[in-house]
């Protein structure tokens, strides 16, 4: 119970790392990162929480993070595209502080 | 649905298809659209007249859609609602004709009918309405299809007026609306009962009615522009002539002192609003916009603002009459709906006539406009009297029973205020017509059109000739069965019977 | 009868899903290809509510899995609403796409949009937390590759932004889904709502969800994002974003509130009222401001989901009828401002509201568009949007806290002040003449088709009402009054 206990607290962590990450930080490569981190902080939650039971681990949690970790796989694709999208466009891979007029 | 059930649906849709039909006719289907306006006013007339037989002879008209759990959208003809509507149909009827001869050859002709006939939709709509929530969906309905009428022009003068007639008028449906949410979580019903349906209620403070009334009073008051609420009339004024004469001296006005009425008769009940205290309080307020309106009117050189303010002096009469607490004063009142609608649409159908044929806008260019358009001048000359409240004509009967009813009613005041206002009307009056028959004309007139042997167009003269006739022939007539004063009459026996 | 067996809540997620890979498939069928789905989705949600109707509320287990393990659907009165109102604004956006996007721009758009219609379907249509999220997720990316299809600085940027929040907001969803799964054992809602007792691993999953849907709703103030986004994605873009997807969060939003997180207290609701009459006043306020239409209209968004988290505090059926209420007419009545907008700068290039310039007589049908949707959107009689301020304000009296009705009298004074402000401009002559451009018919028509929806929910309101109460999602003893 203790290491796994253990783990979800340093999923929890990473969760927080990520944020903080994402909120200071305004090159888009390193907020797509830090939202990579905050996902994976998560996906740590899930599988340190499924041993909870004696014996056998929860499998449903790990379907949950397999199927996550798909959604992130293609959520981060979509980022990186819009990205150097953003960069062709703007020739900064920034978000302005304002909406453009 | 019987046939009963279904005419007052007729009734609306009398004038809404046309309405819609018209929004997408083509600009140059100048036949189509006129036959289209005309025959939906002759129908609406007609259906207008057969309930008004049917009442009489006891049948009820009633139609009931399911609106909300508990609430329905009811339109119910009772005698109150008759005569507005059938006001309403014949006035609609005559500025019919007037619009199409004053708006021949302008531009967005079918947008201004469509709207024209959705505004009068909405006015018959707020006179059929059966509970409190009918009543404000057409009376919202009515500001929101005003509104393109007023900036109809597309000026920046028109813009202006029409932001502020908004400001006005949203704001006061509003205050309605919080009005009619609160007394309906109160009374858990809304619907218009003779007397009143509040008296019996239990539990309610009697500080949460007054404030209710307050806000419903303060909600209708500005579409009959009582004072301070009057801003958006005068300033209305910058739509054509018929927009003015049809819905600014009647439907939108009227709407407003009709809504008092029904308040204060089926929703209060006038010996509850007595109760409460709430009637003099009223009273004041009308008080004070008939002299207002009038003290206003007398320095206007523009002549449709002069009548914009004489409006708001003489709708004050209704709620006035309604407000004194007595019958006799409220057959002066009610009478009033009708009396003065037919004096004062005249008036701006001849306000219209002078400025399209002749250019002329200020009463200081109306010298001997007498003799250039003696038939107008007639119909305007008239009205003008009947307004002074002069014998035998319309205005004279309302303000005979108002003074009467509040002497009846131990109100002597009001006297000293029906004495002012007249003197007042004719101070305000008088100079326009002794300018108009007695002066010299000036070498030109502001901008003439000529219309050959004629003094102007026939759609433009036989309007204000109606009107001025019927003004005569509702004062003579008073007292022959139909007449508005014998209706009005009838309407009171039922608020005021024991 | 046979057709009441056909499982049709199932075949509105796979309908649209064939239609986005065939769409993906033959680019150039894509348009007849899209259409035709989107007319089967429409029958397969009118199935399905005729199935409702006649057997109440329904569960499906797909593929035979029961709810433990497998993946189960459910559907009831708001389900239904819900999918009535995707399924009618679906349509009217399909059919307005048509002429708005070119071949190009239509090979991409009709996929993307097919899929986020599957995600939307699928996100009313569950019955698990973890699926909800999954959904959230492919609707996030769907409509983040929307927005950016405009192209442009603005909409790129618009877009990251965009993306960048709604995985953030996913992210906190799913930490609360993995806190609520170890506690309870069950991402089930219906057995979550059995076995859920308050303990600070449920407030801590509550706080998270919460904070990530509200993120994705975009109450105010965490509602920086959507202007940009909603403003300058393509119009139809902007009219679904507005009129659903956002919806899509707020529906999981009260969807846990009413079965999961009943014990959340008056507090927290009183906290999400405030946001919401804040948000009313100031989307309206920024409204007002605005000198592009389009930015008008997505902050008008903001102002409007304000009203929908009014009902909160107020918590009664009458408080909840009121917010749904919103929530529809909401959504025809802004899918057919983004649409009346659309036209406008199809037509004359631009969008700047003093720039107008007589508009109204070029395109009629748009502005009768634009100022119905604007009556139910101020809440003026007869209209959705009025039955709407009628029910919250019936509903905050009848509670006693009447100072939720000040912020909703004060929000409709607000958008009544912006949409004369535009219908003004529009019939008052401007120093720039348009470049003009014809605009398709079709086009003016959806958009005025839309308006109409709007003004008719303020009329058929007894007939909705029923539907909503199928399974009764509300509780209580199922009377709205």
């Amino acid at each position: 119970m203790i290491p796994a206990f253990l783990y979800a607290l340093v999923g929890v962590g990473l969760f927080t790392l990520g944020l903080y990450a994402l909120i200071i930080h305004a090159h888009l490569l390193r907020k797509i990162l830090a939202l990579n981190v905050m996902a994976s902080g998560v996906f740590l939650v899930l599988v340190a929480l499924a041993a909870r039971t004696q014996g056998m681990p929860d499998p449903v949690a790990h379907a949950m993070v397999i199927t996550g970790i798909v959604v992130a796989v293609s959520a981060t694709a979509l980022a990186l595209v819009l990205m150097l999208r953003v960069r062709i466009a703007t020739g900064r891979a920034e978000l302005a502080k304002e909406p453009l007029e | 649905m019987n046939w009963s059930a279904a005419l007052p649906l007729f009734v609306l849709a009398s004038s809404l298809l046309p309405g819609l039909v018209i929004f997408f006719l083509p600009e140059e289907r100048v036949a189509t659209r006129s036959s289209l306006n005309l025959a939906g006013a002759v129908l609406k007339l007609v259906l207008a007249g057969v309930m008004v037989w049917g009442i009489f002879h006891g049948s009820h008209f009633e139609t009931r859609l399911p609106l909300l759990p508990g609430l329905d959208l009811l339109l119910r003809a009772d005698s109150l609602s008759m005569l507005f509507v059938v006001l309403s149909s014949i006035l609609w009827l005559v500025t019919t004709v007037y619009a199409i001869g004053y708006l021949e050859g302008s531009p967005n002709r079918s947008r201004f009918f469509g709207f024209f006939s959705l505004c009068v939709t909405a006015t018959v709509g707020v006179a059929l309405a059966g509970n409190l929530i009918t009543f404000l969906l057409f009376y919202e309905l009515l500001t929101l299809a005003t509104y393109p009428l007023i900036v109809h022009r597309g000026t920046e003068v028109a813009r202006r007026a029409g932001r502020t007639y908004l400001i006005y008028t949203v704001a006061g449906g509003t205050l309605l609306l919080i009005g009619t949410v609160w007394l309906y979580t109160l009374a858990g019903t809304l619907e218009f009962t003779p007397r009143g349906f509040l008296s019996t209620l239990d539990g309610a403070s009697s500080t949460a009615l007054v404030i209710i009334f307050v806000l419903l009073i303060a909600g209708l008051g500005v579409k009959a522009a009582l004072i301070p609420l009057h801003g958006w009339l005068p300033q209305a004024m910058v739509a054509p002539a018929p927009v003015s004469a049809l819905l600014h001296a009647v439907a939108v006005v009227k709407a407003g002192a009709f809504g008092i009425v029904r308040v204060v008769y089926d929703v209060y009940g006038i010996q509850f609003s007595a109760t409460l205290g709430v009637t003099l309080p009223l009273a004041i307020v009308a008080a004070a916009t008939i002299i207002y309106g009038s003290m206003r009117a007398l320095f206007q050189d523009d002549l449709k603002r002069r009548l914009a303010f004489s409006t708001i002096s003489q709708v004050a009469y209704i709620v006035l009459g309604i407000a004194i607490v007595g019958p006799i004063a409220a057959v002066g009142g009610l009478v009033h709906l009708v009396h003065q609608g037919v004096m004062k649409i005249t008036l701006f159908f001849c306000a219209g006539n002078l400025a399209e044929t002749l250019g002329i806008h200020k009463i200081s260019e109306m010298n001997g406009v007498g003799r250039r358009m003696p038939w107008t001048m007639a119909a305007f000359t008239i009205a003008a009297f009947g307004m002074i409240g002069a014998p035998p004509l319309a205005g004279f009967i309302s303000k005979w029973y108002l003074g009467l009813g509040a002497l009846d009613a131990g109100q002597g005041w009001v006297i000293f205020i029906l004495a002012g206002s007249s003197l007042l009307n004719a101070g305000y009056f008088l100079p326009i017509l002794y300018a108009a028959w007695f002066k010299t004309p000036a070498d030109a007139w502001p901008a003439e059109r000529a219309f050959g042997r004629r003094e102007t167009a026939w759609a433009l003269l036989a309007p204000p000739l109606v009107t001025a006739f019927l003004t005569l022939a509702v004062g003579l007539l008073a007292s022959a069965p139909f007449s508005p004063l014998q209706w009005a009459r009838f309407i009171t026996t039922l608020e005021y019977a024991e | 009868m046979l057709a009441l067996d056909i499982p049709w809540g199932v075949m509105a997620i796979i309908l649209p899903l064939a239609g986005a890979m065939s769409c993906f498939l033959w680019p150039r069928c894509a348009l007849p290809l899209g259409l035709v789905t989107a007319l089967a989705i429409v029958i397969c949600v009118a199935g399905l509510g005729w199935q409702l109707l006649e057997q109440g509320a329904q569960r499906y287990a797909v593929g035979g899995w029961g709810a433990p393990l497998g993946i189960d659907l459910y559907a009831d009165g708001l389900t239904l609403l819900m999918l009535m109102m995707t399924a009618v604004v679906g349509l009217g956006i399909s059919i307005y796409s048509c002429g708005y996007f070119n071949q190009d721009r239509a090979r991409h758009f009709w996929p993307l949009w097919m899929f986020l219609w599957a995600a939307l379907n699928a996100l009313f249509l569950s019955a698990d937390i973890f699926n909800l999220y999954v959904t959230l997720e492919l609707l996030g990316l769907a409509a983040v590759a929307l927005v950016a299809l405009a192209g442009g600085a603005d909409a790129l940027t618009g877009a990251m932004r965009y993306l960048l929040v709604s995985l953030l907001g996913s992210l906190c969803y799913l930490l609360g889904v993995a806190l609520l799964y170890h506690s309870f054992g069950s991402v089930d809602i219906a057995t979550l709502a059995e076995r859920v007792e308050s303990s600070p691993a449920v407030w801590a999953a509550m706080g998270l969800m919460i904070t990530g849907l509200l993120l994705k709703t975009a109450l105010f103030p965490l509602h920086f994002w959507l202007p940009s986004a909603h403003a300058s994605a393509p119009a139809p873009v902007s009219a679904l974003l507005s009129a659903l997807v956002v919806k899509a969060s707020f529906y999981i939003l009260l969807r846990l509130w009413l079965e999961i997180f009943p014990f959340a207290g008056a507090a927290l609701a009183q906290l999400l009222g405030l946001l919401g009459a804040a948000a009313v006043l100031w989307g309206g306020l920024q409204a007002l401001r605005q000198t592009r239409l389009k930015m008008l209209i997505a902050y008008s968004t903001v102002a409007q989901l304000g009203y929908l988290f009014l009902a909160f505090p107020l918590a009664s059926i009458t408080g909840w009828t009121g917010a749904l209420y919103v929530l529809l007419s909401h959504a025809a009545a802004k899918t057919a401002m983004f649409m009346a907008a659309g036209n406008i700068l199809y037509f004359g290039g631009h969008d700047r509201i003093v720039d107008l310039d007589r508009v109204v007589q070029h395109l009629p049908l748009t502005i009768t568009a634009f100022a119905l949707a604007g009556i139910s959107i101020m809440g003026l009689p007869p209209s959705g949007g009025f039955i709407a301020k009628w029910l919250l304000l019936e509903a905050a009296i009848r509670s006693g806290q009447w100072w939720w009705g000040i912020a909703l009298i004060l929000g409709g004074l607000l958008s009544a002040a912006w949409v004369f402000k535009v219908v003004g401009y529009a019939f008052t002559r401007s120093e720039v003449p348009h470049e003009a451009r014809a605009v398709p018919a079709a086009m003016e028509w959806t958009a005025l088709l839309m308006a109409v929806v709007a003004i008719l929910l303020g009329l058929f309101v007894p007939w909705l009402l029923a539907l909503m109460e199928i399974g009764l999602p509300f509780g209580g003893e199922g009377s709205a009054g």
